[in-house]
């Protein structure tokens, strides 16, 4: 029963992320969107999850991220209206226009933006999480993961006992160079010889509710493996085999999801629709 | 009895600490030494903060601090470390309040030495910074200056970076500028080179050379009087900035600026551009006195 909940709360935020990012591809293929975007559209599971277990145990933490990061923003509360400018490039979008797609940033959920240099966000977050000592989630993919400065995070984070979350999103691909050819390590692993909690899991929401009962009490590392549904960045498709949690979900949930997919798919189309025309 | 700058920066670190409950933050702080004796023998629990040798990463966790708004002292023992330190401070906390409206003010002491040292990490390297947005570049010799370097950070929300040198850490005196009515050549030193520039001046001057002089402690935004301008518009052979950091930075854009408000030619003399080694005559070092009325002669000598 709580379980089925918990997936309902999921699904609801997933669909949501799944039909802004569809928006935004739409958008990005009239190129009525001009800046650099990077869809995290098939990723979706995972920053729902997280977002819907945070607010259960009633934790509102600061949050870190880099590009292809809309989910995250979306799913723990950001302003739709506000990404939608940012990403048409409007200053009164949730990154003053400066930011764009991988610097998406919110003072409301505690989301601080990213300069652009992949895997910053650890440090930085390591380093406000130490002054602060609130909880901390880090989100990264399986490329940050490799950046030096990410290990020497994750090393003073396990020295100094932070209450912190460091996810990695690996959907396989750094751009499209697949983990196997960069690397021969787990970031789990890694995590684990530093004397942190590390797993290796699936975005299946249930997985992900495993390992609620360590969240924030000491530093651990979650790498969830993953799908992206569409390009790097801009819009396209780089495979059409890929598996889609998100409709492995709505299938699961029956047609009450379907029925609230729908709502999400004509809110959005709607919202998008009044915002770009108002520019 | 009056306190020389070691001590000036000592107290001030103190300060930070214990009435505004900040943090230092820094690798090996609390070994032998502390810091060529800049800092108090305090430790994590008052707020000094041994970082791990990780030297990019620990740039990061300063500026996580910075964003907590503790508004952090972050020690760089030695310049050239900033090559792996630097690179959040500069492209995320120096940006932060104009991208994201988030102020991130850190106050980066960043400590020059040289001589007998080899290819590593010394001299000055503020130039790394200067080409960036966001930061406000200084270069304290003196007690005042320090002091008064250290409140203006407070009553500010930007990047410090504090280009110290450990040459200067003995000095009591404040360092006042030297203006003359008619003037050859007007003098804008920076960093330790102020002590020989200094005395280069004094010592021109008993040859019948006459030199303005004028101490350079804001290099970005670059702040200098009224005076030193009409100083060198007044020349006879215009300038000549002065620097502890390669030429290719700092000193010739200073010089640039000059040159474009004033009409004047001005020179630049800093730290040859080629590695220091640690073999016999193979040192790469700020210019000495010698150096200093040489290369202000030759100038002379040149544009006569």
């Amino acid at each position: 029963m709580i379980n089925k909940k918990y997936l309902w709360d999921v699904f609801k935020k997933i669909s949501l992320c799944r039909n802004f990012e569809l928006d935004a591809f739409k958008y990005l293929n009239e190129k009525k969107i001009k800046i650099p975007t990077y869809l995290s559209a098939g990723q979706e599971s995972i920053s729902a999850s997280l977002a819907v277990i945070c607010e259960n145990i009633k934790v509102k933490p600061l949050i870190f991220a880099q590009h292809r990061c809309h989910s995250t923003y979306l799913s723990f509360g950001g302003s739709i209206d506000k990404l939608i400018l940012e990403l048409l490039g409007s200053n009164k979008g949730c990154s003053y226009g400066m930011g764009g797609s991988a610097s998406i940033h919110s003072e409301k959920i505690q989301m601080y933006g990213h300069d652009g240099h992949m895997g910053t966000q650890v440090p930085i977050g390591t380093g406000a999480c130490f002054e602060s000592k609130k909880p901390t989630l880090v989100f990264m993919g399986d490329a940050s993961a490799e950046e030096d400065y990410v290990l020497g995070a994750l090393g003073w984070a396990s020295t100094k006992k932070l209450p912190m979350l460091f996810i990695v999103e690996d959907n396989n691909l750094s751009i499209l160079t697949e983990k196997k050819i960069r690397r021969n390590w787990h970031i789990h692993k890694v995590a684990k010889s530093f004397n942190m909690k590390g797993y290796n899991i699936s975005d299946n929401p249930l997985e992900i509710k495993k390992y609620e009962k360590y969240f924030f009490k000491e530093p651990m590392l979650l790498n969830i493996n993953t799908k992206r549904l569409f390009w790097h960045a801009g819009a396209g498709i780089d495979s059409n085999k890929t598996f889609d949690r998100f409709k492995l979900i709505k299938k699961s949930l029956g047609p009450k999801a379907e029925i609230k997919d729908n709502k999400n798919l004509d809110k959005m189309k709607r919202l998008w629709k009044r915002i770009y025309e108002k520019q | 009895m009056e306190k020389n700058l070691r001590e000036t920066i000592k107290d001030t670190i103190r300060k930070h600490l214990k009435t505004k409950k900040g943090k230092v933050f820094g690798q090996c702080l609390t070994a032998v030494g502390w810091v060529g004796g800049t800092l108090p023998e305090l430790y994590e629990k008052d707020g000094m903060i041994e970082l791990s040798m990780a030297d990019v990463a620990d740039g990061g966790f300063v500026v996580g601090a910075a964003l907590m708004k503790s508004r952090p002292i972050y020690v760089i023992r030695y310049q050239g470390f900033n090559w792996y330190n630097c690179p959040m401070i500069i492209n995320y906390a120096c940006k932060s309040k104009e991208v994201w409206k988030i102020p991130c003010p850190i106050f980066v002491r960043s400590i020059a030495m040289e001589g007998g040292i080899g290819p590593v990490a010394g001299s000055s390297h503020h130039s790394l910074y200067y080409r960036m947005p966001g930061v406000k570049i200084v270069s304290p010799m003196t007690p005042k200056e320090f002091k008064s370097v250290y409140k203006a950070f407070m009553n500010n929300d930007d990047v410090y970076y504090v280009s110290e040198h450990r040459g200067s850490y003995d000095n009591k005196l404040e360092l006042k500028n030297i203006y003359r009515s008619k003037p050859d050549l007007v003098i804008f030193a920076i960093s330790i080179t102020r002590f020989n520039a200094l005395k280069a001046t004094l010592r021109l001057f008993e040859e019948k050379i006459s030199i303005s002089f004028i101490n350079i402690l804001w290099i970005k935004p670059f702040q200098v009087s009224k005076q030193s301008y009409l100083d060198l518009k007044k020349s006879k052979f215009g300038g000549l900035v002065i620097d502890d950091d390669y030429t290719d930075g700092v000193s010739k854009s200073i010089a640039n600026d000059l040159t474009l408000k004033t009409g004047k030619k001005v020179f630049t003399l800093g730290l040859k551009d080629k590695t220091a080694g640690t073999g016999k005559n193979l040192d790469n070092i700020p210019p000495n006195e010698e150096e200093i009325i040489r290369f202000v002669k030759n100038i002379i000598k040149i544009n006569v």
